[in-house]
């Protein structure tokens, strides 16, 4: 989605294709989300609606499920501005310097896409664990990591780190260092350039970078069902809850839940297009 | 622009995390395996009420359930229970094994070796049992789909494999050969492994994978009494094993948490009548006579031996069938 910003406006020729090639793709494309998108949707909706609106709340307000939800934003709360610091610091000093391993930090960052989320969360079992390298000094002075909310913490910062980065590298690659250069040779300190030069003209790939960082912290399930323990009231996430409530049988709460991290996804979508609506010319010019 | 709000909301967040939690009440911290969601939830109320009119102080219960041999691998990697309440008495010996947390005797403590129920393993078959599935030798006939969890994970699993097993020692009279391949014919037939018995449960009954179930007595009772639209029936096998899910209390964890009393007196209380009624009404055997009378009705007569008779006790099952290399990555590799 992010790929809008960096592509070329299109002529207003109008396509060649003919009308029933066109259409076929079109319906194509919306049978496709109806199926994939729309329907599954649609079916957790209709299961945590059930029982009527009243369950759908009382489900929702139980203390364990309300639990969930506040470990769910909090996680969400560190891991993303994390990563925000994190993501800006990789994609600039990889696309505006060039230096020794810079291929190989590129690859690092690509890393928690390619490693399966278990392994992810795995890994800090083995490092933190009691019977990991560091588990047992740090639990000797009363710290505790994995199956409390450092763990899920870290296990989230690891899963959704390369998405800022991710986003603002090709930018920043193609925006080339011209003007970071100009404002150099005009005196600009380095903090200057960047708050008024680097920052501004990556402002739209930051934002949909920390949207979808945020989608993906508090919808991971894979790593943090590794570190989490499964306790329900302290180390349970929504992601993890919606999988216990489905487990006891506990249909409506478990949609319930799933319908909450759906509404979630929407909001996050319709922030994003909002931002877009609102800042409509300023995107077009930038992209001129 | 963005950037106040995520640090006020960062430097927040960070506060509460590395803030000392404040502890006003006790808590204990109950990890157990999978199918027992029901029965804590139900004990764990009744107890709080006792405790605070018999000592006076607030506890709230925690739980975490899964696959007893997962809940024993994270209680071995560092999470805190008080007391653990597990399917079989060796993940409870691997704790013990491993960290030193629960020393070694740990099975002598409470009566009935430690535990205040059992449970047996039975067949759940689709309504009007279609495939008359009548007794274990059913489970290796070509076209039947066996629904079990993974051994290596579940407690529930390596209940049903030793069932299996202890069925085809007395079926074969002991020739090692026929029961190895009666036992690799019913591994064929699995097509799924889940991760713990609720899983599978879930598999055959909200999923409709599968012609019949192996599972938990209690599992099979609640999904065949509690689920009325599931469409299932239990089959009782002509010989069972009898499942003894152990309780103990993690005596290291709680001296560290200074709940060793309440921990003790919460394993008391399931020995308890009401602990045993509260069991019993899920569906689990109770141990004391009393209620066990009471409560006869509602479970079948299953003629069942006992894993100390037909296996020399858990440590030795475990080496022989579940370790690495040992029958069942034998079997389930030549499948």
């Amino acid at each position: 989605m992010s790929k809008n910003t960096s592509m070329p406006t299109h002529s207003r020729r109008p396509v060649s294709e003919p009308a029933l090639i066109r259409w076929a793709l079109c319906l194509l494309t919306l049978a496709f989300l109806g199926l994939f998108l729309f329907m599954p949707l649609a079916a957790v909706l209709a299961e945590a609606f059930r029982k009527g609106t009243e369950a759908y709340f009382s489900a929702l307000a139980t203390r364990e499920t309300l639990a969930a939800i506040r470990l769910t934003l909090l996680t969400a709360a560190i891991a993303v501005p994390m990563n925000l610091v994190f993501g800006i610091t990789a994609a600039w000093s990889v696309a505006k310097f060039d230096f020794p391993g810079r291929s190989l930090l590129m690859t690092l960052i690509d890393l928690p896409f390619s490693v399966s989320p278990v392994i992810s969360g795995l890994i800090y079992v083995l490092i933190f664990g009691l019977q990991g390298w560091v588990g047992p000094i740090l639990a000797d002075h009363g710290v505790r990591v994995i199956f409390a909310v450092p763990g899920i913490v870290l296990a989230t910062i690891f899963v959704t780190f390369p998405f800022i980065a991710r986003e603002l590298i090709p930018l920043m690659e193609a925006q080339g260092r011209e003007e970071e250069e100009a404002a150099t040779v005009l005196g600009a300190s380095g903090w200057r350039t960047f708050f008024m030069v680097t920052l501004p003209n990556v402002k739209w790939g930051l934002v949909y970078g920390v949207l979808l960082c945020n989608a993906r912290a508090m919808g991971e399930f894979g790593a943090v069902s590794v570190v989490s323990g499964h306790i329900r009231g302290l180390t349970n996430t929504m992601p993890l809850h919606v999988e216990i409530l489905y487990n006891e049988y506990d249909f409506v709460g478990a949609f319930a839940v799933a319908s909450l991290l759906a509404l979630l996804a929407l909001l996050t979508l319709a922030v994003k297009t909002f931002l877009e609506w609102v800042h409509r010319d300023e995107i077009a010019a930038a992209l001129r | 622009m963005r950037r106040t709000p995520f640090l006020l909301a960062a430097a927040l967040a960070a506060s509460t995390i590395l803030a000392p939690a404040a502890k006003a009440e006790t808590t204990l911290l109950n990890v157990s395996y999978d199918p027992t969601r029901e029965l804590y939830q139900d004990f764990n109320k009744a107890f709080a009420d006792h405790w605070l009119k018999t000592a006076g102080e607030k506890v709230t219960i925690n739980q975490s359930h899964g696959g007893a041999g997962k809940q024993a691998r994270a209680v071995i990697d560092g999470l805190e229970a008080d007391v653990v309440t597990l399917a079989l008495a060796y993940d409870i010996d691997a704790i013990s094994e491993k960290t030193g947390l629960i020393p070694k005797d740990w099975q002598v403590r409470l009566p009935h070796n430690s535990s205040p129920y059992t449970s047996t393993i039975v067949f759940l078959v689709r309504k009007g049992n279609p495939k008359a599935i009548k007794d274990w030798g059913d489970l290796a006939r070509d076209g039947v789909q066996v629904i079990t969890p993974n051994p290596k994970t579940s407690g529930g699993a390596r209940w049903n494999y030793l069932a299996a097993w202890g069925w085809a020692e007395r079926q074969f009279k002991g020739d090692e050969a026929k029961v190895r391949d009666y036992v690799r014919a019913v591994l064929k037939n699995v097509p799924v492994l889940d991760s713990g018995a609720r899983g599978s449960t879930n598999t055959f009954v909200q999923r409709g994978i599968g012609d019949v179930l192996l599972a938990w007595e209690n599992e099979a009772l609640m999904s065949s009494k509690e689920l009325v639209e599931a469409n299932v029936e239990i089959v009782v096998p002509s010989l069972s094993i009898l499942a003894e899910p152990p309780v103990t209390v993690v005596d290291k964890v709680a001296e560290r948490h200074a709940t060793t009393k309440v921990a003790e007196a919460y394993l008391r209380y399931l020995y308890a009548p009401i602990g045993q009624e509260i069991a019993a009404r899920n569906f689990y055997r109770p141990t004391d006579p009393e209620v066990a009378k009471k409560y006869a009705k509602q479970f079948p007569e299953v003629k069942t031996f006992t894993i100390a008779d037909a296996f020399g006790g858990w440590q030795k099952a475990q080496k022989a069938h579940f370790t690495d290399g040992g029958t069942f990555d034998q079997l389930f590799e030549k499948r």
